[in-house]
Formats: C-alpha cells, structure tokens, sequence
C-alpha cells in the first residue's frame, strides 16, 4: 500500500481543525468553561500570558488560555499574533512604580523597613497539600479580614533606604533621554542596550529565565543576589497625546516589580556600592520578576566591570533563546516536510558508503 | 488550475488589514526589500512581526508576500516543491482569504511565488518574484554562533572560516559535502544561504529574469538576488559544484532532468521516484508524457478537489 | 607560492614602514611615547624591554590594532602606495593586514583555528587571496610544513594534537605561505622549553634571510633579541631609552636601564 504522508490536502486540514475543536471542549457533558471563570480563577496563568505575550489585557489573555486549552506559550503565541495587528498611538510614560497601590511588599535586605513587611496574597507560606476541598461545589471562603490602619501610601522604596548612606548605585538617567528601543518593532541588536536587555527578558521564557538564574545562583557566574524588595500593586499608566501636550492617565495596570542587590563594586574613583537588578511584569509574576532581576544583573557584568564566562553572562545566547514564540516555532518547525535536502543527504551518504566498502574490498584484495 | 476567490467589500466583520499586515509594517518590510535589492546578498535586519503561523513555518516568506502582494496579483504556494503539502495549502488559503487573491498552481501563471526548499523546473520571467522561506539566513551560522561575529565577516568581506571548512570537507569526504542550502557568492562580494533548496536548484538562481527574495521571519532577516545578478556556488577549480543526478526517471511522466522525491512502497523497502515539482510533473502528463508507473494512485492525488 | 602582486617598483632603500613620533596615552597613563624609526625589507627590529615597558603597546599601534593618540604609522602598501595605515578604512586595513602581513601570535591558540586541521589553517591565508585549486594549495600547504620542519603526514590533524612547539611552527607556516613584506612577532618562543626555543629560532632566522622578509620582534629575552634582531630599541616606561645596532646595544650599552637589562642577562 503506498504511504503518503503530508501531500493531505484541504480536507485533512479542515478535518483537522474540527477534531481539535472536538478535543478543546471535552466531555460534551461537562460544562464549558467560561472565559470570565479563566480570567477570575487562573489569573496567574492570565497574567503569564499578558506578561509574555506583551499586551496587557486580561480578557484577552483568557480568551487565548482558553482557546489554546491552557497550553500558555501556545497561549502567548495567540495574543502576540493579535498584538500585531493592534494599532500603535505611541510610548506611555514611565510607569511610577513608587506611586504603587501595594498590595504586597517584601524586602528580605532588612527586618523591618518604611512602610513595613506587607506579606499581601502569596503562595508562599501555604502548605503544598492538595486542598480536596477545592474539587468539591460551594464551599464556602472565608473572607480576609481588612486592617485597621491604612496602608502607607506611597510606600517607600528599598532605593529611598540605600540613599541616605548613597549605598545602593543610584538610577542612571541620561540628560536628554532617548527613545527607549523597541523590540516589537526592531530586530535584536548587539551588542545590546540595557533597555533591549530588559525588554527582551521582560518577554522571555519564565522557565528558561528561572533556570538561567538558578544557575547563577549556583555559581554558573557571579552573582550571588539578595532580594532588596518585592512589590505588587495596581499602578496609573500615563499617555501624553499630541492634540492635548500633557499627560493623562489612560488607565490602571498590576505589575510586579522585583529589585535585587548584588555584589558591591568600586573603583580608584567610585566608592563601593550595591548593585542592582531589575524586574517588572505585567500583573503577578513573582517568579519570572525575580529571574528577570538576577538575570539582568548577570548582563551587566561589561558596565560593572565583571569577568564574564558564565552561560547567564552571555547576552547572545540570553536574549536570542529567550523568546518562547521563536523558540517553540523553531524546534517545531521540524515537523514539517524535509524529504528535498533529506534526499539530497541519502544520495551523499549512500554514495560515501559505497565508496567506503570499496575501498575496503580494494584493501583486502591486496592484501590477499 | 487556478481557484478564483471572489472580490469582497470591506465588511463590517473584517477585523484586518488589507494581507493582515498594518500599512506601516508593510512600508518597513518594502523599505527593507529595497535596500536588499541595493545590495545584493546583505542580510538587512527588518522588524518581523508575529505572524498567525509560528515563527520557523514561513512568517518570513509570508511578510514578504504581505507587503507586495495586491488583489492584481496570482499567487502560488508550494513547499517540497509541490502545491498540496499540508504547510502551502495553509498559507495559500491565509493569503487567499485575507488578500482577495487570485491563486494558482501553475508557474507559468503566478505574479508572486511563495516557496519553501525548491526552486520550479520552470524558468521564471520577468515580473515575477520569487519569495524563499528561509530557517537560517546566515551561511556561516553551523561554522561561528555568534551573531557579531558573523556580521564583522560579511563587513569585512573576511570569509577564511567558510573556506577553511571547503577545505576541511575535501580533505576528510573527499569532495564539498553540503547538498542543501549549498553557499553562494552574490556578485562576488557577499556570501549567502539560498535557503535549504538542494544544490540541484542553485544554478537557477543565476541571471534569472525574476526577482529573488528571501525572508527570515524568526531570525528577522531579508535578502535579495535581483535578476541577471552572478551567482558563483563556491568550490575548488580541482573540485567544481556538481548537481545532483538519479539513476533513476520520475515513475509518472518519465522526466530525466528534474529533481526527484524518493517514496518508499512498501515495508520490504521497495521504492519509486517521481518529480519533485507537482506541477511541471503534472504539466508533463498532460501533455502526454509517460513514466513507468504512470498508472499510480500518486498521479491521482495531485487532481484531488481542493 | 606568493600571491601577492608587486605592483610598487623597490627603490633601493627606501623604507617599508615608517613610524613617526608614535604615542599612545590611556588616560593619564602612557603606553609609549614619542617613538620614531624606519624599517626596510630585509631588516628584523627588535623590540626590547621588560613588561610595563610599552613594547606591546608598541606592537598594537604599529601593527594596525590600536589606534594611537598621536603619530603615525606609514606603510608601503601595494595598493595604496605609502599610506598611514590608520588613513585607511577599516576593511582597507584588515584587508591590508590580511594580504601583505603575517602577525605570529605568543600563544599559538590567538593565531591559529584550533578547530580544524593544520593544513587548513596554513592554507587559509591562500583561499584568501582567491586561490581556488585546492590540489596546488594543499602541496603548497605540505611544502611549507616541510620548510618548518613538521611531519607533512599530519597535516590533517588538529592543531591540539600538537606539542606548543609544533603548534608555534604551524603558526608561522600559517603567516608566512602569502608572501608577506613585513611579519610582526609578539615574544614567538615564549612559554617554550630552552631547546625547543633554540630550534624555533634557528627556524626563523633561515627564513628571515631566505624571505628577505622585514620583521619587528617583540621580546623581553636578550638572548631571542640577540639571535634574531640587526637593530634594537630599547623600551622603559614607554620611552625608548637606547636605539642602535645590537651588537652594539649589547656589547656596549650607553643608558643605565640598557646596562641593567644587559647585565642580567645569565651568562650561560
């Protein structure tokens, strides 16, 4: 029987579609999922989305999450494909971190700082059991009791505590400022400004930011961090219109910011102080803001003056393996028909082979 | 065979631009063509969007044709150099819908030609264009990874590192071993990858009547070989490129000097070899060519309703 | 095999390279100062002092690789006619350097491809100035391994399969089948055994002569500067203190520093 394997035509792509659409809902008998349910109960997931797919937009983000049936860098794929399409008015205004409405905050620098610890809701003091009780209807949830006094607002940040002493390097801001790069629009350059760094981590693979900070951690370059402060919180993101020439507020994002300190450099000139790594996300991504901190801070090693030999250090292979869309794209990509160039290999590999027990016969018979 | 979509107004329901891509990217990516046609061979780095295919299946090609593409336009898609492999009928029927075009499979008849891996037996005219989906942009990409590294070769025009590697291959196989994506010098001044098309296409590319454009969408690259442009497939004068060549004919329409795809039959291993090129092969049949097995059912495939 | 054209008719004695008052500064810090000479074909200059000296200093700016902070750098190039190399475009130059000058490295993993063969990398400098017939590079290639003494056998093998010796000669091998006029040496023996040192030497000083190649040696050894360099500068602090002909620089040293390097030299 012949085998023919891609030449499938229309039809098995239509029919392929269909039982992907069968296989997305699932048993007919159970209810379908709503994309307000995904938005409101796997908010996490809503924002890795929004994080990675560079739109902050939590319906958006669902609906993608859904359809990819919570497939999330298939999801991301999704709302960057949109993204595209969106029209683009112009560059907001610096996001005011400091200005924060926080609702959570920690900084494991000091024991108690301005504006206090401010555990917020975390993951990370709970107990890993599998909670029964969730798979269960109608149970009901306590609710979280409202504190007395109201949160200090704004809250201060590490930064504020450093400058007193001037221990903490201060933030760089360039007199005329430019136009920050734009990787939505421009192709990586290199070797790359802290902005493109940024940016491209800002939309990296949290799991392959993680491991690339893990690994630093565990001596695969030099940078041994300490969290100097956590926040999350629902900050005002302001646009400057042509027609109007001031700022407006166009809107209110949660972000999660994550500044760590590492290791305290100094010249003939500079005194020593701490060094710092930033992270910001869209809504609440503890874990890729962290990675994105450490890992930033290992891509600084040329403006701090460090040996750089670790896979962490390497910007190259950072920011272009960073990119899950690419990524997954590319690896596969291999699915596709290569029979042409495999063909052209057979005849290579077949003739060198024959060439070879040739040779080899050729061989014995002399010997013989 | 050409499939007509007819022309539709702009409807209330049509949430994209004109072939998806927004007016200014599409000016960005034609900016970028044209300083590739400048400079024959130079990878100009282009600000690839994200496409609704994943990035590594043909966003590059499919930007390009995005950008030039019009409602005048017939297009053609083919991957493994035939019209009906799973990935072109994806994308000829995106840019069917999304660009009110006219598609066909016949070569002759196509103003653009979106190709993944081959080149049509079909020499090309003048006023077509041909727009090669390409993985890799960057010949010397397997020999340095490093993306500055490579930039300074082809600035310098210092290529030692591809011909120290000719040398290597002689020396350890014998001869130059690439077989696809074979290097090329682009009017003597820039190495480039023609994209994984087997090496049997490449002198195609030479003084072509067409426009050649390449796309790399993931690595966000373009390239051009515009027409009557020299292009030198790089070896030795004691060791000069060779096409590939088969024992064997195509088993449908008897063709000798066409690429062929190898099928295997059956589980004992026996095999049959036919062009490559769905439709020259088809354009042969009908035109009364006869291979050995003209009878097979992969003859009858190619006339399957779309 | 030399490929390169000579277009440029020689006039007798006039100078392949002329350095005038070369200074480089970084920062407050001074490289070298203020250094002039000319070199002609057929001359090896030695350059000569300890580390801190400025003698690599030196070597960067002469040999295209450091842009210095004043002076200039003239070179007969044959196809631009006498040109400060620093004049020229960047491809110009590393075209220029690539073409007409050989550079052998102190360690031989700087100036060779460790990744493929021998024959490869003594090859490459051929294929650069289009060579194309792989058969008559390759008995080139096996002609210059012979000329350096190596087993022509391996010349498909690696360059780690081979001893820092043998490594050291496929450099050379490397940087001299173009034909250059001027071949710059950054310490070429150092890191090496004495006897392997000796060999080497010998090595360089037959094809010196052989060549009529022009060379400026880097070196902090007497000894290397006394076997292989007609003329000498003497480098302390980035002056050059003592400039002369080597025998005399060594025989009859005028400044203290050159009596002091002199002296210590162990007198075997």
């Amino acid at each position: 029987m012949a085998y023919v394997s891609v030449k499938g035509g229309e039809k098995a792509i239509t029919n392929a579609h269909r039982w992907l659409a069968e296989d997305r809902r699932g048993d007919a008998a159970v209810n379908e999922l709503e994309v307000n349910q995904v938005r409101e109960q796997l908010s996490l997931a809503v924002d890795r989305v929004m994080a990675e797919g560079s739109c902050y937009d939590r319906d958006l983000a669902a609906l993608a999450v859904k359809q990819a049936r919570g497939d999330l860098p298939e999801a991301v794929f999704l709302v960057r494909a949109y993204r595209t399409t969106l029209p683009r008015f112009g560059a907001s205004e610096p996001v005011e971190t400091e200005q924060m409405h926080v609702r959570r905050r920690i900084s494991a620098a000091f024991k108690d700082i301005p504006g206090g610890q401010v555990l917020g809701p975390t993951f990370d003091y709970t107990h890993r059991l599998l909670d029964f009780t969730l798979a269960a209807d109608g149970v009901e949830i306590p609710a979280a009791l409202e504190a007395e006094a109201p949160q200090q607002h704004p809250m201060p940040t590490i930064a504020s505590v450093f400058a007193h002493e001037d221990l903490l390097e201060a933030d760089t801001r360039a007199e005329s400022p430019q136009e920050p790069y734009d990787l939505t629009r421009e192709p990586m350059a290199f070797p790359a400004g802290r902005d493109q760094r940024l940016q491209a981590l800002a939309r990296g693979d949290e799991g392959f930011l993680l491991s690339l900070a893990y690994s630093s951690q565990r001596g695969w370059g030099s940078t041994h961090p300490l969290c100097g402060e956590i926040r999350l919180g629902e900050t005002a993101v302001e646009f400057v219109p042509d027609e109007l020439g001031f700022a407006i507020e166009i809107g209110e994002i949660t972000v999660t910011e994550c500044q760590m300190l590492s290791g305290f450099s100094g010249s003939a000139e500079r005194a020593p102080q701490y060094t710092r790594g930033y992270g910001l996300t869209f809504g609440h991504c503890e874990r890729k803001a962290m990675s994105v901190a450490i890992v930033d801070r290992a891509l600084r090693h040329r403006e701090v003056g460090e040996q750089a030999d670790a896979p962490v250090q390497d910007e190259e292979f950072v920011l272009y393996h960073s990119d899950n869309v690419e990524a997954s794209g590319f690896v596969q990509h291999l699915k596709l028909p290569h029979y042409v160039d495999f063909q052209a290999d057979l005849q290579l590999i077949r003739r060198l082979r024959k060439e070879h027990f040739e040779r080899r016969a050729a061989l014995k018979e002399a010997a013989e | 065979m050409t499939s007509h979509v007819p022309a539709r107004p702009n409807e209330a329901e049509r949430y994209y631009n004109y072939a998806y891509l927004d007016e200014q990217t599409k000016r960005m990516i034609r900016r970028a063509i044209l300083k590739a046609l400048a400079i024959p061979g130079y990878q100009v780095p282009f600000g690839s969007r994200e496409m609704p295919v994943p990035y590594g299946w043909g966003t590059g090609g499919i930007q390009l044709t995005a950008a030039i593409i019009g409602p005048q336009d017939v297009y053609k898609c083919i991957d493994q150099g035939a019209d009906d492999t799973t990935n072109a009928v994806s994308i000829r029927q995106f840019f069917a819908k999304i660009a009110d075009v006219e598609t066909t499979e016949d070569t002759g008849e196509a103003t653009i030609i979106q190709t993944r891996h081959r080149i049509p037996e079909k020499p090309l005219k003048e006023g077509q264009v041909l727009i090669f989906q390409v993985p890799q942009p960057e010949p010397l990409r397997g020999l340095e990874a490093r993306e500055t590294e490579t930039r300074a070769m082809h600035a310098y025009q210092e290529y030692g590192l591809q011909y120290v590697s000719l040398y290597e291959n002689v020396s350890k196989y014998g001869r130059i071993a690439a077989t696809a994506g074979y290097p090329v010098m682009i009017e003597e001044r820039y190495l480039m990858s023609p994209s994984p098309i087997p090496k049997f296409d490449n002198p195609k590319m030479g003084g072509n009547e067409a426009i050649l454009l390449f796309g790399a969408g993931r690595e966000k690259r373009i390239y051009a070989v515009p027409p009557h442009t020299s292009v030198r497939s790089l070896d030795f004068e004691d060791y000069p490129f060779e096409t590939q060549s088969w024992d064997e004919t195509c088993a449908l329409c008897g063709a000798e000097d066409s690429y062929l795809d190898e099928v295997i039959l059956d589980d004992a291993g026996a095999k049959m070899f036919v062009c490559s090129d769905s439709h020259h092969c088809g354009e042969r049949r009908d035109a009364g060519h006869v291979g050995d097995m003209a009878g097979h059912q992969l003859a009858a495939l190619d006339k399957e309703p779309a | 095999m030399n490929a390169v054209p000579k277009n440029i008719e020689a006039v007798q004695g006039a100078p392949l390279l002329r350095v005038d008052s070369l200074t480089k500064w970084y920062g407050h810090v001074v490289g070298c100062r203020d250094v002039s000479f000319e070199l002609r074909a057929g001359e090896v200059l030695g350059v000569v002092g300890e580390s801190g000296s400025g003698k690599t200093t030196l070597l960067n700016c002469i040999s295209g690789k450091l842009a210095p902070s004043s002076g200039a750098v003239e070179f007969e190039t044959s196809r631009f006619g006498l040109a400060d190399i620093y004049s020229l475009s960047e491809p110009d130059r590393r075209r220029m350097q690539r073409e007409e000058w050989g550079f052998v490295h102190q360690n031989p993993r700087d100036g060779l491809r460790m990744r493929v063969s021998g024959g490869a990398n003594v090859a490459e400098p051929l294929m650069n100035l289009n060579n194309r017939h792989y058969g008559k590079m390759r008995q080139a290639t096996i002609d210059w391994l012979e000329r350096v003494e190596l087993d022509t056998r391996r010349i498909d093998d690696k360059p780690r399969n081979f001893s820092g010796g043998m490594q050291q000669r496929i450099q050379v091998a490397r940087n001299l089948i173009h034909g250059p006029r001027l071949v710059f040496m950054d310490e070429p023996t150092g890191g090496l055994d004495v006897s392997v040192q000796a060999r080497l030497l010998d090595l360089l000083r037959e094809l010196v002569r052989d060549l009529d190649l022009a060379v400026i040696i880097v070196t902090h050894d007497m000894a290397v500067a006394r076997l292989m360099a007609d003329r000498l500068l003497v480098m302390k602090g980035g002056d050059v203190v003592e400039t002369g002909l080597t025998d005399q620089v060594l025989d009859d040293p005028q400044h203290p520093y050159s009596q002091l390097l002199v002296s210590s030299v162990l007198q075997i």
